[in-house]
């Protein structure tokens, strides 16, 4: 075997062995070469493995040689692939822009702390993403989960411990919920590889053993992914959080558990016809709208911008959850291209909102009173990005909009396409709130002092908004790899 | 160079010439100088389609597919023509007038108005060119959004409160209605192109067809169909330049544009007879005509007195469609071009009146034709057209209107044109006559004052040409009219 058949093994054994180097490393700006380095590798391998993936189909990696379903195996399908790029293209993008956000927000002798729970959540996440085993994404899980409450305790205010310890809790009830379900199943079916599962689970699908589990499961991933009514702990983590966290976790860990509701709930369960015989997609979609209006509405009145575009992210998942609902072909690519879509944008929002941060030491929405005129290019960017939020043409939040309403047309739910269209309003009052403040309120103590920020905070912030106008100009290749992914995921589900 | 290579050149001329006054910001006389010759050349590339899409060409050109199976492209037809005619050729005179304008009331920020006015032009040619729904749509949102800071230009307390409103309309209407009805039309006819009869006849169920238009009609917010007018009143806050061009031309003018657009190429006259479809909106657009005319009536401010004519004007284009006899939607294209004429003729004037005098309302113009007789003059003009009388383009246009009423029996509609024409004459022949023939009034905050700044005069002057001369020679206005209805 070459290197190259090892590729999958190695994103995520080459940010597992990074890791303790950083630590050894402990110098700064060592750490975060490291870290930067590491992040664009993954990145190069996470393209080879889409570009494989679109070229010869799904292709599976046995770990150390041990044949499925014993060994563990490494299943590497569009689904995957997309995912894989997405949370590493954010990873390394944000990677270039820590260096000065986190010198400034972080003491010195703790940085090579960040940089080593960086890059060790980007393995799990990374992880989870690409293994085919029920038990290893708990593994992973628990890697990435660890290393996130690490990253938000470091945020300078004390608040931050108490919102780490929050998402502590919730996230270990989540990851207990969800280590249960795999149990249940795990006990019904003798396997822990998700393909061996979905195959076997069918046969025992009518015994309440296998439906506490999917009940379990849905739940467990609920939480991590922050769904409406689950999202208690997502708000004050993002907004105490340092802005190099926030921006990356907001970009990566909610959209991951995505991808494992997609893997487990409808991969490995789809099979059994649990998901029509139980009202299960009747209450995603019910969770969905709900976190739809209550997280954009809630949005509106923050007066810290980090902690209103933590709720707009609770909308947001909202908006995935309904495609994933419509259990159609249409509102799943709609779902799958809006996580790379909301990915994008928000990463871009909360990195322009770091650059704030640098220059005002705050994002409260008094402060950046008039600040439109004093950074220029960071106003733009956050204008852009939330543009984008309401789903404006020319934006990636347009194509997710367009396919979201088309899906929900064709499955015959007009009250919910105008739901649809109806809450991207709301997103139009949280956004244009910034953009009031920001160029026509009188400019803050705070605003007169400031300048735009420096170039290394602007370039991936403009990296990212730019993304988010080129995907949404010409989105013909995002939507042709989720509609593959959408069509591999639903031939698995019965009818 | 080839018809599609124009088409590109129409589209990005306008941005291009962004640089340019961006960079030219310390240097007022440069910018405008790149201002009116981008305006200039855009005319004259405009003006170089015309040929070939009277001869019957209808050039495409596909920017870039942007979802699957759905792409940004161009298309030039008769309707598109006119449109991008009326638009190009008075981005140049309203720059013209901006100079003595903006300079003369001293306003801040004008990089930042010219700038994000040729984006607006940009945006206007887009729709004109639009060769699918899709890309319609795109091009109204972002003239939406680019018009934002030029509605909002002042910065005042008053200035943020009206971008509220006129964001709030234009996008809500547009995402919730228009958008909705775009992705209907997508997943039941499989094609947003606009064709000749339509796409939509056996796709859609008859009692969805009156839904479905409704959607449209009031998703396009920028026609300002009652009761989602309120955003032109409030726009109004805007510097007259951009009253004139955007909110007399391109804004709303892209507004019943599009309802024409949707009416002819998306649903087909004969579907919208043949389901009636179309028949309640003879009602709303009969309704918001007379009272637009009754609310312009009680108005002081003139430009508020513009603005609800405006609305009560665009009806008539609405109304037009609405009739769906080919020689009413006839009268309602050429209306486009007729009522963009007199009415920048008259914001114009309005603005002229401001700038020189620092008099916004009506009951303050006694006597002012004296002073100002270029002014009032083409006052006077544009106000016989909005009237519809004789030489003026809007007699034109009416008549059309008017003969396709009278040739369906819709009566409701011949007595909403007749009455319209007496309020529009109790509106406007007040303010010309007490304009020659009143006193003057010295209130002591007014001082003497000839003339506004020649270029501001000599836009007005020539706009009020412009709207004798379609009065006589009409003939290309209605040549394009008529390809567009097959006559």
């Amino acid at each position: 075997m070459t290197l190259h058949d090892h590729l999958p093994a190695l994103a995520v054994v080459v940010p597992l062995m990074a890791a303790p180097v950083i630590v050894a490393l402990r110098r700064p700006t060592a750490a975060w070469a490291v870290a930067v380095a590491v992040s664009w590798a993954c990145l190069a391998i996470s393209g080879q493995l889409l570009q494989s993936v679109l070229a010869n189909g799904p292709f599976s990696y046995l770990l150390g040689g041990w044949a499925a379903p014993w060994g563990i195996e490494y299943r590497v399908d569009p689904v995957d692939a997309f995912v894989l790029v997405i949370v590493s293209a954010i990873a390394a993008v944000v990677s270039l822009y820590a260096k000065t956000s986190v010198a400034k927000e972080i003491d010195p002798d703790r940085q090579y702390l960040f940089y080593a729970m960086y890059v060790l959540c980007l393995c799990g996440l990374l992880g989870m993403a690409i293994t085919g085993d029920a038990f290893n994404v708990f593994v992973f899980l628990e890697i990435s989960s660890l290393s996130t409450y690490v990253l938000v305790a470091l945020g300078r205010d004390r608040r931050a411990l108490t919102a780490a310890f929050r998402y502590l809790v919730l996230g270990t009830v989540g990851a207990t919920f969800y280590v249960i379900g795999i149990g249940l199943a795990y006990m019904m079916t003798g396997t822990l590889n998700m393909a061996d599962m979905a195959e076997r689970l069918p046969a025992v699908a009518h015994t309440s053993t296998v439906r506490a589990a999917l009940a379990f499961l849905v739940v467990g991933i609920g939480l991590k992914m922050a769904a409406f009514p689950l999202h208690l702990w997502l708000p004050n983590a993002y907004a105490h959080a340092p802005s190099v966290a926030t921006a990356f976790l907001a970009g990566t860990a909610t959209k991951v558990s995505v991808y494992v509701l997609l893997r487990i709930v409808l991969g490995v369960f789809g099979g059994t016809g649990l998901l029509t015989a139980l009202p299960l997609m009747e209450l995603l979609m019910a969770m969905a709208l709900a976190g739809m209006f209550v997280g954009s509405a809630v949005a509106i009145w923050q007066p810290d911008l980090k902690r209103a575009l933590a709720y707009s992210s609770v909308a947001q998942i909202g908006y995935i959850l309904l495609g994933i609902a419509f259990l159609s072909e249409t509102g799943l690519a709609a779902a799958i291209v809006h996580l790379f879509n909301h990915a994008i944008m928000k990463t871009a929002l909360f990195l322009a909102l770091g650059a704030i941060v640098f220059r005002l030491g705050s994002a409260r929405i008094e402060d950046i009173a008039g600040i439109g005129r004093r950074m220029p290019l960071t106003m733009a960017a956050v204008l852009v990005a939330g543009l984008s939020l309401i789903g404006v043409p020319l934006t990636v939040g347009f194509v997710s909009k367009w396919y979201l309403v088309e899906a929900a047309i064709g499955a015959g739910l007009w009250p919910v396409a105008v739901a649809i269209l109806l809450s991207s309003l709301l997103a139009v009052a949280y956004v244009w709130r910034i953009v009031e403040a920001a160029w026509f309120a009188k400019p803050s103590d705070k605003a007169l002092a400031a300048t735009e920020a420096p170039t290394a905070l602007i370039v991936p912030t403009w990296a990212m908004a730019g993304a988010a106008v080129w995907f949404g100009v010409d989105a013909t290749g995002t939507m042709g790899v989720a509609r593959a992914a959408a069509a591999a995921l639903l031939k698995g589900v019965a009818p | 160079m080839t018809p599609p290579v124009l088409m590109l050149l129409a589209l990005l001329l306008p941005l291009v010439a962004v640089g340019p006054i961006l960079m030219a910001r310390r240097n007022p006389n440069l910018r405008e100088a790149v201002s009116l010759a981008a305006a200039a050349v855009l005319f004259a590339v405009v003006l170089g389609l015309f040929g070939p899409v009277a001869a019957g060409e209808r050039p495409e050109l596909v920017l870039v597919e942007m979802l699957p199976g759905l792409s940004l492209a161009l298309k030039l037809e008769p309707l598109g023509m006119l449109f991008a005619l009326v638009a190009s050729a008075l981005w140049p005179v309203t720059t013209l007038y901006a100079v003595g304008y903006m300079r003369g009331h001293h306003e801040k920020n004008q990089t930042r108005f010219y700038a994000f006015f040729a984006v607006a032009i940009a945006a206007a040619m887009g729709i004109a060119m639009a060769g699918n729904m899709l890309t319609l749509f795109v091009f109204y949102e972002v003239l939406t959004i680019c018009t934002f800071p030029l509605v909002t230009h002042a910065g005042t307390a008053e200035a943020k409160k009206a971008g509220r409103v006129y964001l709030g309309i234009l996008i809500g209407t547009s995402v919730v209605f228009q958008l909705l009805a775009i992705v209907w039309t997508w997943a039941a006819a499989g094609t947003l192109d606009f064709v000749p009869g339509g796409i939509l006849a056996g796709k859609v169920s008859d009692g969805a067809v009156a839904v479905l238009f409704a959607l449209y009609v009031f998703g396009v917010g920028k026609a300002a169909v009652m009761p989602f007018h309120r955003w032109l009143p409030a726009a109004m806050v805007a510097p007259t330049p951009v009253s004139a061009l955007l909110h007399a031309v391109a804004v709303v003018k892209a507004g019943v544009f599009t309802v024409l657009k949707v009416t002819v190429y998306v649903f087909g006259l004969d579907l919208l007879a043949a389901t009636g479809g179309g028949t309640w909106l003879v009602w709303v657009a009969g309704f918001t005509i007379i009272a637009a005319s009754v609310v312009a009536l009680t108005k002081d401010n003139l430009k508020a007195r513009l603005a609800y004519s405006t609305i009560s004007q665009l009806s008539y284009v609405v109304l037009g469609a609405a009739l769906l006899a080919p020689v009413s939607v006839l009268g309602a294209a050429v209306h486009i071009a007729a009522h963009a004429v007199g009415k920048i003729t008259l914001f114009f004037a309005a603005g002229a009146v401001m700038v020189a005098s620092h008099k916004t309302e009506v009951s303050q113009l006694a006597g002012i034709g004296r002073r100002m007789p270029w002014t009032m003059g083409a006052f006077a003009v544009g106000a016989l057209s909005m009237i519809g009388l004789p030489p003026t383009a809007g007699f034109v246009s009416k008549w059309y209107v008017l003969s396709g009423a009278v040739e369906t029996g819709q009566m409701l509609a011949v007595a909403v044109v007749v009455a319209s024409t007496l309020l529009n004459a109790g509106y406007f022949l007040p303010i010309v006559y007490s304009a020659f023939f009143g006193r003057e009034v010295h209130d002591g905050h007014h001082h003497d004052h000839g003339e506004a700044p020649w270029p501001s005069v000599a836009a007005l002057t020539l706009t009020a040409a412009a709207t004798v001369a379609l009065f006589l020679m009409p003939d290309w206005a209605i040549g394009l009219a008529g390809d567009l209805v097959g006559r």
